[in-house]
């Protein structure tokens, strides 16, 4: 088990910058989720820590060791990859046992090993089957199984989960947790799944345009992100953003107001707020559809999404502003009507015209 | 009603495979038919003398010559296809990188592939040629007597190998490339994660993954070097002392110049058994070894 520390790490590809001095400390132990859109540079990251991309600068260590300048094999690393990568003409216990051979792993320890991964993976039908035998989510255990017995320093996740159905996704999903419960050893897993990074990170890093845009737990990356860009990535439905004009209020906190005239009083704080444009950020389940009149504004509904335990109601403002409320799974709304909406503006957060996130101060 | 439709249906169907076949019967099951009877004749160009039954056969299993031709050929195949399958897969693995100097070297060594026979022999008679030739340049260079390769028994056969090594070395090189590509980069990758060497990632990675291809280039190379022809009569005409002729040239000289249509027509027929049954013993093997 060990930590990983990235200096100043950086990447490109001829003109093109992938990855732009980007420096992380990952403490051992830690389940670290590489979260952002295609092409932010995420798997790339990852491959670096692995050593199947080169480092142009900056330095990488796992524990005490530099290992930007060592090959893959001999940087202590496990990596389950998207497509699983089992080799195709061997067993599955050969698979298994490739890795340890290489290193010279005696044969009764190989063994052991491999009784050991089958024993908590629940694979013990398959030591004989070829890959092209096994089902996807089968593949996937063994891809998982082969990194296990190597028992690295840290494994490596490369959208694992991306090639499984709904169902087995989940399933597989709690088991990593699990696992990595069980095993305690440090985990990097990319994803462009929120719903991943959410549930299974211990930190979650949103990277976006091969940069940092924010590390934290889940719940600070969903609560209080650093820019409209984490914002916007985060949470289903897409955060609301709403042009606002600001000023300040009698409690020093800003008053935000909306196009169709509408005043959130929220509980940011005026001063730290730059002056210029900014964006109203309110998730869905802060703006609630109500017929009472604690109504923060009206609106009508366009179109109502029933998702079983909430309804989402997609909203069409006075001023042409839309916004997505949310209602109880049984709604009476109905596309068409005209509905109050009851905004909690205490969970407003506001993002100035730079796209910096202000949010309410912690408690 | 929906019978009667498909039964309609499939008499159109057929149209659709209508030209393949016509030129499929044409162009090769009527000659194959029309070789395999002519094998049991006593025919010469003007016509069929008369039916013999399998007297060409026996004839053929007497004829000192035919099996000489016969013996040439398989050195001819031993030579040349283990030499183009390997040197053609080490080609490929050290070729098949990004890099320019590999695009050009590859189209270097598949140039040789789209001459003609008449030019590649002229090319290595030049090399072969004791007087003024490239190897009898150097020799005497050297202060060595040249060596008449071609006017020599042991060594004109191996000479015409060579030749034909050379030109023929392009297409295993780019089936072993083609198959080389289709392997998935991550399986190099996660072999290089689990510390395997070049050797170990050669033969427990690539080999077995392009073992499919393996098979294929040593079935259609074996078949194609049963067939030396050009070579052996524009280098050396079968000699020295008929030890470059092959089985292809005595059908021909037998047919075309002896006019001996039925008698050239079985020597085929033993060449096309030889060919089905290596063939059949590569496809054997191939599959039995669970090619996936």
């Amino acid at each position: 088990m060990a930590g990983v520390q990235l200096a100043e790490v950086g990447k490109a590809y001829g003109a093109v910058t992938v990855i732009e001095r980007l420096s992380l400390a990952i403490p051992a132990g830690e389940f670290v989720v590489f979260l952002g859109p295609s092409g932010c540079g995420k798997s790339t990251l990852l491959r670096m820590i692995a050593g199947l991309e080169t480092v142009d600068s900056g330095a990488i260590h796992i524990g005490d060791r530099r290992v930007d300048t060592l090959p893959p094999g001999k940087r202590g690393v496990a990596m389950v990859f998207q497509h699983y990568a089992l080799y195709p003409h061997l067993s599955v216990r050969e698979n298994m046992a490739f890795g340890l051979r290489n290193l010279r792993v005696p044969a009764d320890e190989i063994a052991s090993r491999i009784a050991s991964a089958v024993a908590s993976l629940e694979i013990e039908g398959l030591l004989e089957r070829k890959p092209g035998q096994l089902s996807g989510g089968q593949r996937q255990r063994i891809a998982i199984a082969r990194a296990i017995v190597k028992q690295p320093e840290l494994f490596l996740l490369d959208e694992p989960l991306s090639n499984l159905d709904a169902a087995l996704r989940v399933r597989t999903r709690l088991e990593l947790a699990q696992l990595h419960r069980r095993l305690g050893t440090t985990m990097i897993f990319v994803t462009h799944d929120q719903v991943e990074a959410m549930t299974l990170a211990d930190r979650i890093v949103v990277l976006n345009a091969g940069g940092i845009e924010q590390v934290g737990t889940p719940m600070e990356i969903y609560l209080r992100p650093r820019t409209q860009f984490v914002a916007t990535f985060v949470g289903a439905p897409r955060i609301n953003l709403l042009p606002v004009e600001v000023k300040a209020g009698a409690t020093g906190n800003a008053l935000a107001r909306l196009g169709d005239g509408t005043i959130i009083g929220t509980e940011v704080p005026f001063a730290a707020l730059p002056s210029g444009g900014a964006m109203l950020g309110l998730r869905a389940e802060t703006v609630c559809v109500t017929a009472g009149d604690e109504a923060t504004t009206h609106g009508t509904a366009e179109i109502v999404e029933r998702l079983g335990e909430r309804t989402l109601v997609h909203t069409l403002l006075s001023d042409g502003a839309r916004l997505v409320a949310e209602d109880a799974g049984v709604s009476a709304v109905r596309p068409g009507d005209r509905i109050g909406l009851a905004i909690d503006a205490a969970a407003a957060h506001l993002f100035d015209a730079a796209g910096i996130g202000h949010h309410r101060e912690a408690r | 009603m929906a019978a009667a439709m498909r039964t309609r249906g499939d008499w159109r169907n057929a149209l659709f495979v209508a030209p393949y076949l016509l030129v499929f019967v044409v162009m090769l099951v009527l000659p194959l038919a029309m070789g395999m009877w002519l094998s049991t004749t006593k025919s010469d160009l003007f016509g069929t003398e008369r039916w013999v039954g399998l007297a060409n056969f026996v004839r053929l299993f007497g004829d000192a010559i035919f099996l000489q031709t016969v013996g040439n050929t398989f050195v001819f195949v031993l030579l040349t296809v283990p030499f183009l399958t390997l040197a053609g897969l080490g080609l490929a693995l050290v070729l098949n990188r990004q890099e320019r100097w590999a695009a050009v070297l590859r189209t270097i060594f598949f140039a040789s592939t789209v001459l003609s026979v008449t030019v590649v022999t002229l090319v290595w008679r030049l090399v072969f040629l004791p007087d003024g030739g490239l190897l009898g340049v150097t020799a005497e260079a050297l202060g060595k007597t040249p060596i008449a390769f071609l006017n020599n028994e042991k060594l004109a056969m191996p000479a015409i190998a060579i030749t034909t090594i050379w030109w023929c070395i392009g297409l295993p090189m780019v089936l072993f490339l083609a198959a080389l590509q289709q392997v998935p980069r991550d399986l190099y990758e996660a072999a290089a994660l689990d510390n395997a060497s070049r050797w170990t990632t050669l033969t427990r990675i690539t080999l077995p993954a392009i073992r499919r291809t393996f098979f294929l280039v040593i079935i259609v190379e074996v078949i194609l070097q049963f067939q030396l022809f050009g070579q052996a009569q524009l280098m050396t005409l079968g000699g020295p002392n008929n030890a470059t002729r092959p089985i292809v040239l005595f059908i021909y000289e037998t047919g075309w110049r002896q006019w001996e249509l039925g008698y050239a027509a079985a020597a085929a027929q033993v060449l096309f058994a030889m060919i089905l049954i290596a063939a059949m013993i590569q496809y054997r093997i191939s599959s039995r070894k669970g090619v996936a």
